[in-house]
């Protein structure tokens, strides 16, 4: 059995200091280029991307591909909790949920990673030491994101400093919007200089915000050239989080890019993803969108916090045939 | 591509018996491009519907025998199962049948309309309720996926039936005069590719006006109209009002011919067509005639190139192409053509073919081995004329009709894969450089069904559209339907409309 179809290149990390992939370096030489760019993707059609989204919806998952959609699901989150009420107990508290999710059962997954603000990252490394469990941190003065680069950057560090395997950064929309792109642009190379060698950036676009399809595909493609390890929905602090169609078009655009300069980016729906059904709805995107390579926590994530709890009730009633309750999980 | 061996096929599937639940299991659906997250399978239950060993006809609100006594087999295209033996109409049933329809005509059609609208709305409704029996028991006859039956066939055929009870008492308001009359007894023979959609199109706009109906499915997918007898039975519907004639096209030669038939509606192939008009030319018979297609999917350099992929897959490989509006020929810009192929087949690689049941299938099986042989033996002609031929990389289940789905690229005007109708999961794929040229083109074929527009920019749909000689045309989307909208052809693609308020035209003496 022979197939022509096209083979992707074989995937290479983004580059280690912010920046253009080599393949597309012309582009980013000036604000006109950029924008010329950008605006020359092909577009969106909404009704048509809603509507793949939502076939690819009507995927009937059973059985094994529950169990294995499950614990892969699991092992993507990003456990988050981003409260003006976080204490270090509160984070203590999250890191060792992330850490064992399920205390009845050892056989359930670690998560991936947990999310908190900057001043937390110290506090939430201590809860996951000695773990797989990473630690990133929102940062750049999240979630509005209005403050100047100056703090943004030194948000950024601390952030590092204190030990965030990975940064989450929110754009500056207004600039996007305003269509400043080239700044927007370079905020994101001098976020992803300041996360340094250690640190992985997801870039959060705000999906909700930027309003239309045809600015999430340039937002995607602009934080990409801008050297994202991630790029990244939402903060979950808005209406409009997370949906199956933007994350989909974001696949498309992680998809498209590697394809182009070989560069693999990772893949973040984050806010409004509550229950199994849901995460294994953006599973199944993820695997007939791109494909395997990035079924793996390194290349897409679940930014969510009630999630957590139903991936693990639905694991333990596959387990065990019955439905168990929510006095069965831990609250945290 | 590995074919498999697909010897004693025959013999396998007439040891099987009606009901034998087990057969369908074999068949599993899986994608061309493997992957880590491998789907287990989803099959939808056969337990929810229940196939009777044997079917009569359907007339004068009974289940009868042939005059002949003669029977045929109905068999699942995905694995060659027999699923009920059928009663063979004959002429002298088909004379029994519009004899019934001429009974009932005179009080149906004095009926006030809101009281023909409650037993539409009632059969509507009961369709509704039994809608996960009859698609599954419609994709079991012919093939096609549960995910279709489920998701298109069924609502639509709902929603015919009600769309059309809304107009039976305001026929006076729908532009055919102040007191449109019907035409008597309606002679309609309809297709195997959808079925009991093709009977909604027919049935709920013949009776809505006051028409009693004799209607032929085809000899390939019998089961979907005998059970829509069984709800009109359900519905209370007066005797003789609607009569079902499984049978082949001798049956519905008789039938169009029939002297007391006052309407032929006909949805089928382009020859067929040809001599049902022979036959009623010189009569006063009214006719409407849905044809074959050759479809043009135009894509234009500024088009959104992931959607229009989907409504490139959607446009051919929904139904397995046996669609007569069907996207078969891809007319794509010069430009963009090696980028939009790579896409095309790698979506095409994805494609899940097995199992129609399985609620995960997007491909399912060829309707009968009649249109497999038409279609690889097209598939072949195009190879031989010279044109590339690239097939989805998938396993093909061994017993069944199956055809991967396939394009060809470097066709052009001239070769025969762009020019005849091949009715399955084959498309042709030709450029164009400029909107003139992608017009001509799209023009030229002796059929006009339907045509799709793919592009950003909103002026050229318009333009394109007005050019555009095709019954349908689509623009950033394709095979959308919907009971509110017409539908018909240009030239050989057949005349008279169907569907929407101009479709009651057909049913009325206007």
């Amino acid at each position: 059995m022979s197939s022509t179809a096209p083979t992707s290149p074989q995937p290479s990390p983004a580059p280690e200091r912010g920046g253009a992939p080599a393949a597309l370096s012309d582009v980013t030489a000036s604000d006109s280029t950029l924008r010329r760019f950008l605006h020359g993707l092909p577009g969106v059609d909404a009704v048509g991307l809603e509507a793949r989204a939502a076939s690819l919806g009507t995927r009937s998952i059973k059985t094994t591909a529950k169990a294995y959609a499950i614990d892969l699901a699991i092992s993507m989150v990003d456990l988050t909790t981003l409260e003006g009420a976080d204490t270090p107990g509160k984070v203590r508290a999250l890191g060792a949920k992330a850490v064992r999710p399920d205390p009845s059962d050892r056989t359930a997954p670690a998560t991936a990673a947990v999310c908190v603000y900057p001043d937390m990252v110290a506090t939430a490394k201590e809860a996951v030491a000695g773990s797989t469990v990473k630690v990133a941190s929102v940062a750049t003065a999240f979630p509005a994101g209005r403050a100047s680069l100056a703090v943004k950057l030194a948000d950024v560090r601390e952030a590092v400093a204190a030990g965030a395997d990975e940064i989450d950064m929110v754009i500056d929309r207004g600039a996007f919007l305003a269509g400043n792109y080239r700044k927007v642009f370079d905020e994101i190379t001098a976020v992803k200089e300041a996360c340094g060698a250690s640190a992985r950036l997801k870039v959060i676009f705000e999906t909700g915000e930027l309003s239309t399809y045809d600015n999430i595909r340039r937002a995607s493609w602009l934080g990409m050239l801008a050297g994202a390890d991630f790029i990244k929905t939402s903060t979950g602090k808005v209406a409009v989080n997370a949906t199956p169609a933007n994350t989909l078009l974001m696949l498309e655009a992680v998809r498209d890019f590697r394809a182009q300069t070989g560069v693999q980016v990772g893949v973040k729906p984050a806010g409004g993803i509550r229950t199994t059904k849901d995460a294994i709805k953006f599973l199944v995107l993820v695997n007939e969108t791109v494909g395997e390579d990035w079924l793996d926590n390194h290349w897409f994530r679940f930014g969510a916090s009630s999630l957590l709890n139903d991936l693990l009730m639905q694991r333990q009633k596959l387990a065990t045939g019955r439905y168990s309750g929510p006095d069965y999980v831990t609250v945290d | 591509m590995t074919k498999k061996n697909k010897k004693n096929k025959a013999a396998d599937a007439s040891t099987a018996v009606a009901g034998g639940a087990a057969a369908a299991a074999t068949v599993r659906a899986a994608p061309a491009r493997s992957s880590a997250f491998e789907y287990a399978p989803a099959p939808e239950s056969r337990a929810v519907v229940d196939i009777a060993p044997s079917y009569g006809l359907f007339i004068d609100g009974e289940f009868t025998e042939a005059a002949d006594g003669r029977v045929f087999k109905t068999v699942s295209p995905a694995t060659e199962e027999v699923l009920s033996e059928i009663a063979q109409a004959g002429e002298a049933d088909v004379d029994r049948a519009v004899k019934a329809a001429g009974k009932a005509f005179a009080s149906w059609s004095a009926l006030p309309g809101a009281e023909r609208a409650k037993y539409l709305f009632r059969i509507a409704r009961i369709i509704q309720e039994r809608s996960r029996e009859l698609a599954v028991l419609e994709t079991l006859d012919n093939g096609k996926p549960i995910k279709e039956t489920r998701d298109a066939d069924l609502p639509l055929v709902a929603a015919h039936f009600f769309y059309y009870a809304g107009w039976a008492d305001k026929l006076e308001h729908a532009g055919y005069g102040t007191s449109p009359r019907p035409l008597g007894v309606a002679g309609q023979v309809i297709p195997w590719n959808f079925p009991l959609l093709m009977l909604a199109w027919k049935i709920a706009p013949a009776l809505a006006t006051g028409n009693t109906v004799v209607l032929k499915p085809a000899e390939t997918t019998p089961l979907s109209a005998l059970f829509f007898a069984d709800v009109c039975r359900q519905a209370g519907l007066p005797r003789g009002v609607v009569n079902i004639l499984p049978g082949y096209g001798d049956a519905g030669a008789a039938l169009v011919a029939h002297p007391d038939v006052n309407k032929v509606a006909f949805t089928g192939s382009t020859a067929v067509g040809k001599q049902i008009a022979r036959t009623v030319a010189g009569t006063r018979k009214k006719v409407t005639l849905e044809l074959g297609g050759k479809g043009a999917n135009i894509v234009f350099d500024d088009a959104p190139i992931d959607q229009a992929v989907e409504g490139i897959v959607n446009g051919i490989f929904f139904n397995q192409g046996q669609v007569c509006c069907a996207g078969s020929r891809l007319l794509v810009q010069e430009s963009i053509h090696d980028e939009l192929l790579d896409s095309l087949k790698r979506r095409l690689s994805t494609l899940r073919l097995g199992d129609p049941l399985d609620k995960n299938t997007d491909i399912g099986a060829i309707n009968s081995a009649e249109q497999l042989a038409r279609i690889t033996s097209l598939v072949e002609q195009g190879e031989a004329e010279g044109a590339e031929r690239w097939s989805a990389p998938c396993e093909l289940p061994e017993n069944g009709y199956w055809f991967a789905p396939t394009l060809f690229t470097g066709v052009t005007q001239a070769h025969t894969v762009a020019r005849d109708e091949i009715f399955g999961p084959v498309l042709s794929v030709l450029t164009f450089r400029t909107p003139d040229e992608a017009v001509a083109k799209a023009n030229n074929t002796p059929y006009g069904l339907s045509a799709g527009i793919w592009t950003e920019k909103g002026s050229r749909i318009l333009a394109v559209a007005n050019k555009l000689r095709a019954g349908v045309v689509w623009s950033n989307t394709f095979n959308k339907f919907d009971p509110t909208s017409p539908f018909g052809g240009y030239k050989e693609s057949g005349f008279g409309r169907e569907g929407g308020r101009h479709g009651l035209e057909a049913y009325l003496d206007v």
